[in-house]
């Protein structure tokens, strides 16, 4: 772990109520890279980003954001660390009582004194980075899932963070999406030298773009680089990268693209 | 029975713990008021929606209970061939009781309840973390609007219903009954005296109006991020905001006494 490590957990365990969820878990994510979070359902993946945003206090240990320990700040203080945050989260979280408009010109209404013009195009610009026109009038309850989510990619966007958190950014979106998104991402990675971390069960796009992974495994997280996981003698952690492991069966037709020669997509859960 | 006094004991401690994270989330409240930017839009936004939403409810609510009160009343008066009063008894009892609870218990029914389930659906889709993310307080954004609302609307809505209450037992009073309108009117004039009368029903409409405010959005802020979460808090919003309407009425009277 060196001076190079953007986002760092030290030792950190986390419960809810009597319920472990990890224990013990050192990672680091560093900077100006692409890293990738997978993971069973519920091992844990989106209480990490929690923890990087500052949404839930670990049980135990550290977390590094921006070399400031974030476990010891007031929640006056943490504001500060998350504005140089965007995070997009699983279920969108966008405000269902704005429209998608006013919900991406939010922060930046909140935060700076741009005038309407600039904010009107900016907003512009973000949902064109994700591939979306004519929406701007709609309510989140107009949206699909898909559309929801890339909204709330959007929305991370435009406060120009250093940090970018994406809980499942692909799930639910079709094959060209998820290319799109895919791109989105490693093209802001390479022009700002963002920190990403996104958390994603799509194995082809984790293996394209991902840096580092960090896989968590019941009772057990390994984290490496792609081709190290690949080439790993844990059979759970060759299993994972290589096995049916896909959600969505209409991204079969994308798995063949896939550089590492993935077979057997199927359902899982 | 020892189970039972163990039971009762860890109720009490619940009951005292909640009143105490309570009596920290209005303060959190209060803080945020007179921090800057002041929320003006979203705070009259609520006031449409929580004011426009009970408005049918307490004008029809407040003409029927003034029929009643003006046919008790006068059943009742009869007898003592005193109906020229009515407009007094009527009086009386809408400014200093019914006026401002009613008001209260139909408000939460209203009002309170759809707050509660609009904060709890929004802890439970995650957009109050949302906002922490983007680096806003969610008490500051959709909380303190929400509760400064209530509490701006409650003495409008009491007055109201008051107004309309009034009107109600004038229709059945003098109209209905043949008590002599003109008595009706200059026995409620003289009977009502600002300081005692006018004044504490604000003082317990504007008491209402913070409780209802406060419980209703905590509820709603302290929900458990599910369907059924949101339910119970909704149904917690409405019986723990109603049941402490009712006893701070009591404790209200008794003190200052009128
Ligand atoms: N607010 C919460 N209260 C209680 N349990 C929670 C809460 N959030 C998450 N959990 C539990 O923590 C575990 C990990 O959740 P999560 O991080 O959402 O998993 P993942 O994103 O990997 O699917 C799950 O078992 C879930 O039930
Ligand atoms: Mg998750």
């Amino acid at each position: 772990m060196g001076e190079c490590d953007h986002i760092r957990l030290e030792d950190v365990s986390m419960a809810f109520g009597r319920r472990e969820v990890f224990t013990g878990l050192n990672s680091c994510f560093p900077r100006g890279q692409i890293s990738v979070i997978l993971g069973g359902s519920g091992s844990g993946k989106s209480t990490v980003l929690k923890i990087i945003g500052g949404l839930v206090r670990p049980h135990s240990g550290q977390v590094w954001v921006d070399e400031e320990n974030i476990t010891q700040l007031k929640e006056r203080q943490l504001y500060q660390v998350r504005r140089r945050i965007g995070m997009m989260f699983q279920g969108g979280a966008l405000l269902d009582s704005l429209t998608v408009f006013e919900n991406l010109a939010f922060p930046v209404r909140e935060h700076t004194k741009l005038g309407e013009d600039e904010i009107a195009s900016r907003v512009r610009r973000c949902l064109e980075a994700v591939g979306l026109n004519d929406v701007e009038d709609l309510l989140p309850g107009q949206l699909s899932g898909g559309m929801t989510k890339r909204v709330a990619l959007g929305r991370a966007l435009m406060m120009e963070p250093v940090i970018l958190l994406c809980d499942e950014p692909f799930s639910g979106l079709d094959p060209i999406s998820i290319r799109r998104i895919e791109q989105l991402l490693m093209r802001i990675n390479e022009e700002f030298s963002i920190t990403i971390v996104v958390v994603s069960h799509h194995i082809p796009s984790t293996l394209r773009m991902a840096e580092q992974v960090l896989l968590m495994l019941p009772g057990a997280t390994v984290a490496g680089s792609p081709k190290e996981l690949l080439a790993h003698d844990d059979d759970r952690v060759r299993g994972f990268l290589h096995e049916d492991f896909g959600g969505d069966p209409d991204l079969q037709v994308e798995s063949i693209e896939g550089s590492h020669g993935e077979k057997n997509w199927s359902r899982s859960w | 029975m020892v189970n039972a006094i163990q039971e009762l004991g860890a109720k009490t401690t619940r009951f005292i713990e909640e009143l105490g994270r309570i009596a920290v989330f209005t303060w959190l409240i209060v803080r945020a008021v007179f921090r800057p930017p002041p929320r003006i839009r979203p705070f009259i936004d609520e006031v449409f929606k929580v004011g426009v939403m009970s408005l049918v409810i307490i004008c029809v609510s407040g003409v029927a209970v003034g029929a009643v009160l003006g046919l008790q009343g006068y059943n009742t008066l009869v007898r003592f061939g005193a109906t020229e009063s009515l407009g007094a008894a009527v009086g009386l009892v809408l400014f200093r009781e019914l006026g401002p609870v009613l008001t209260a218990l139909l408000f939460i029914g209203r009002a309170g309840s759809s707050t509660t389930a609009e904060i709890g659906t929004m802890v439970a889709t995650e957009q109050l973390d949302g906002l922490r993310m983007m680096a806003v307080d969610p008490i500051h954004y959709v909380i303190t609007p929400k509760a400064l609302a209530m509490l701006f609307v409650m003495p409008l809505l009491s007055s109201l219903f008051i107004l309309f209450g009034l009107g109600g037992g004038y229709l059945v009073g003098a109209q209905l009954m043949g008590v002599d309108p003109g008595s009706y009117i200059s026995s409620l004039q003289n009977a009502i005296v600002f300081k005692d009368d006018i004044l504490s029903s604000l003082i317990k409409a504007l008491t209402f109006g913070c409780m209802v405010g406060v419980i209703s959005t905590f509820e709603g802020y302290s929900s458990a991020p599910t369907s059924s979460g949101v339910s119970r808090a909704t149904t917690a919003s409405v019986v723990v905001g109603s049941v402490s309407v009712l006893i701070v009425d009591y404790l209200l009277t008794a003190l200052m006494g009128v």
